[in-house]
């Protein structure tokens, strides 16, 4: 254990000595909130693929393959799949229209008060949701690997804030992120997601190649080992229909299982184009040309990583079975999913390279999982520090209530004094939800459903339709926020124990609020027609359209310095 | 900038400068690049929304003929699964490649002229 703890403090000091170095280079805004728009493609590249492969995609596709097999690959194709819609219709407008976060492309046409405002509720919406997740699953995840920090640390954080008692594992994940966000800004958390991208696609590579030596290179034989695992209704793991059984139930006359492939489906590929986050990315290269090569470099990286998913969730169910997928240190062995890669890097660690070989694989996943975690965090803050600063402070009290001037120090200071109320806010609230740990899963996929039914209809009209206006785009933005989260909350799964005939049928709700979200667009749109409430969207939709395809006016990357 | 910007947004742009960006809206550069830009995105985004849902579709209505083994036990579920990455690759690829041949000399043209017919324009 202590091997773990090691290169656990081996991540740690990295990452801080990057946010030392860092710290230099963020004293103005556009250094803050776009790493002075000076990282090149392929570094943005790694980086977003740093941002976007999160726990939930190394550790959550690997356990869901190793225990429903191939229904969890569908994941993996959808997440990757979904960079052809970041492709072909936002990444380039998106840089030659906008500033520091998405709010700035919406206002460009809409009244910036409410647009900006809404905004922020939906950036805020999509970006907790996603950071309770990885808080949540950080925690699980240092207490099961070095069970010892956890103890160590637990007399230094016995402390109770608003009646909810703070997690030592979850304390200090989040006070790292704090630390790279508000000393080091986006040079640090882009560099933080470059070293964790590399060491993510280092660790999956290493797997992948131990599994497929195991059996010999030999595809024929791995496949036959897979399909020897079957799950309890008969089908084996090669075969889809596990994780959600076709043919058993129906929802509005249609199979349900079907609806939840579907639905999920939607949510992945169209979510991922909303993600603030991973928007704010394409702010920080110098060009519409260094974004469209960004998401080439990203797309190359987050498919092949999601391939060789395959190889360690089947290696996995193969090698060491669910059986044994559980943390050593219960007494009894509960199977828990998170655990594939660590415990089939363990094996493969033991059978090749004998029992430190074991301890020293296992220790080293722990830590690329650490890192993950770490450089996804970072990039979830920055994106709802960016909503509440230069959103909602900057340029909607203060620029537009107060009609006040706001200098570059006051801004940066503003951004990272929000960056650190976002980071405790998440702290506590991480540790809260956190009790509730079934609910952890489930919110990550909120945050791509509201993602997609707010975010996206606000951006694709905004870009792209000349009559779409103020109304139009609060009525998506908050519109797809709340009827996502109310279907979520009246659905299947959120409560303990799962209700057996909930309000709402589906556990992706997706099918449902996505359109939704793209009708309220519409229907606001007409609306806001009729109050004649908004003149001015239609005629600054020319300046946008041209901007946007053409990338004049763009902002200019900053001197390097 | 940010605070032309402001300006512009509580008074609205002058109606010289909308009709100078409609005006560049309606120059044959310009038209042709939203054109060439269309005939790509539009059947591609087509293409990759079909087939994309394709995948679960079949495995929902078609599932004897998804779990047919191709060879050994890797049946057309899995293979239909993995050409999607070769279809994002693909479609990315052609995508790269339109974009430098044509999108940019194309939105390089409409620059040209924004500059010419506006003075300084920015």
């Amino acid at each position: 254990m202590n091997l773990t703890l090691a290169l656990f403090l081996i991540v740690i000091a990295i990452t801080l000595g990057i946010t030392a170095w860092a710290s230099r280079r963020t004293g103005t805004t556009v250094q803050f909130w776009a790493a002075g728009r000076g990282i090149k493609g392929w570094q943005n590249g790694l980086a977003i693929s740093g941002d976007y492969m999160s726990a939930a995609s190394f550790l959550g596709i690997a356990g869901l393959i190793a225990f429903n097999g191939y229904d969890g690959f569908m994941y993996s194709v959808g997440w990757l799949v979904a960079y052809l819609t970041v492709l072909f219709l936002i990444a380039e407008p998106m840089r030659n229209t906008g500033k520091y976060t998405l709010a700035d492309v919406l206002s460009y046409r809409m009244s910036p008060i409410p647009v900006r405002s809404a905004a922020a509720f939906s950036t805020v919406a999509v970006s907790a949701s996603y950071m309770m997740a990885q808080m949540i699953g950080a925690g699980s995840l240092i207490k099961i690997l070095i069970p010892s920090l956890d103890s160590t640390l637990k007399p230094w954080f016995n402390w109770t804030i608003l009646g909810t008692k703070l997690d030592p594992s979850i304390t200090v994940v989040g006070a790292l992120m704090m630390i790279y966000v508000i000393a080091g800004g986006m040079v640090a958390t882009t560099w933080v997601q470059i070293v964790k991208a590399v060491m993510l696609m280092g660790g999956a590579i290493l797997l992948s190649f131990l599994v497929l030596l195991h059996f010999g290179f030999n595809f024929g034989s791995f496949f036959d080992a897979i399909a020897k695992v079957k799950a309890a209704n008969g089908l084996n793991f090669t075969q889809p229909g596990i994780l959600y059984p076709y043919g058993k139930t129906q929802v509005w006359g249609i199979d349900k299982a079907l609806l939840e492939n579907v639905s999920l489906g939607m949510a992945l590929i169209l979510g991922t184009a909303g993600l603030p986050h991973i928007l704010m990315r394409f702010f920080t290269v110098p060009n519409a040309k260094a974004a469209r090569q960004s998401v080439v470099w990203a797309m190359g990286l987050i498919g092949s990583f999601y391939i060789m998913t395959t190889f360690l969730g089947f290696g996995a169910a193969t090698l060491v079975g669910k059986a044994k997928i559980c943390a050593a240190v219960a007494p009894k062995c509960t199977p828990n999913s998170n655990l594939a890669a660590p415990r089939l890097a363990e094996y493969l660690g033991t059978n090749f390279f004998g029992t430190g070989g074991g301890e020293f694989l296992l220790a080293f996943i722990a830590a690329v999982a650490f890192a993950t975690i770490l450089a996804v965090v970072a990039g979830l803050t920055l994106a709802a520090s960016g909503a509440f600063s230069h959103d909602f402070y900057v340029n909607v009290i203060r620029t537009h209530i107060l009609h006040g001037h706001v200098s570059e120090r006051e801004q940066v200071m503003v951004a990272r004094i929000t960056a650190g109320l976002v980071g405790l806010l998440s702290i506590w609230l991480a540790a809260r939800v956190g009790a509730t740990a079934n609910a952890a899963a489930l919110v990550a996929g909120v945050a791509f459903v509201i993602a997609a039914a707010a975010n996206l209809p606000a951006i694709l009209f905004t870009l792209f339709w000349k009559r779409f206006n103020t109304w139009g785009a609060v009525a998506s933005l908050v519109g797809g926020s709340v009827m996502t989260i109310w279907l979520v909350s009246i659905g299947p799964g959120w409560t303990l124990p799962a209700v057996a005939h909930p309000a709402f049928p589906l556990q992706n709700v997706g099918i449902v609020s996505i359109p939704i979200g793209f009708a309220l667009a519409i229907l606001g749109t007409y609306l806001g027609e009729l109050a004649k409430a908004d003149r001015l969207a239609e005629r600054k939709f020319h300046e946008i359209d041209v901007r946007a395809q053409t990338g004049i006016g763009a902002e200019p990357a900053a001197a390097a310095g | 900038m940010p605070s032309k910007q402001a300006a512009e947004a509580d008074t609205g742009p002058p109606l010289e400068e909308v009709a100078q960006w409609e005006g560049l809206e309606q120059t044959p550069e310009f038209k042709q690049l939203i054109q060439a830009r269309l005939r790509f995105v539009l059947p591609a985004t087509a293409f990759f929304l079909a087939y994309y849902f394709l995948l679960p579709l079949l495995n929902g209505l078609a599932p004897a003929f998804m779990r047919t083994d191709v060879f050994g036990h890797v049946n057309i579920a899995y293979l239909f699964a993995l050409s999607q990455f070769v279809m994002a690759w693909l479609l990315a690829w052609f995508y790269i490649r339109r974009a430098t041949r044509v999108f940019d000399p194309l939105a390089q043209k409409v620059r040209e002229r924004a500059a010419r017919g506006r003075g300084a324009a920015s």
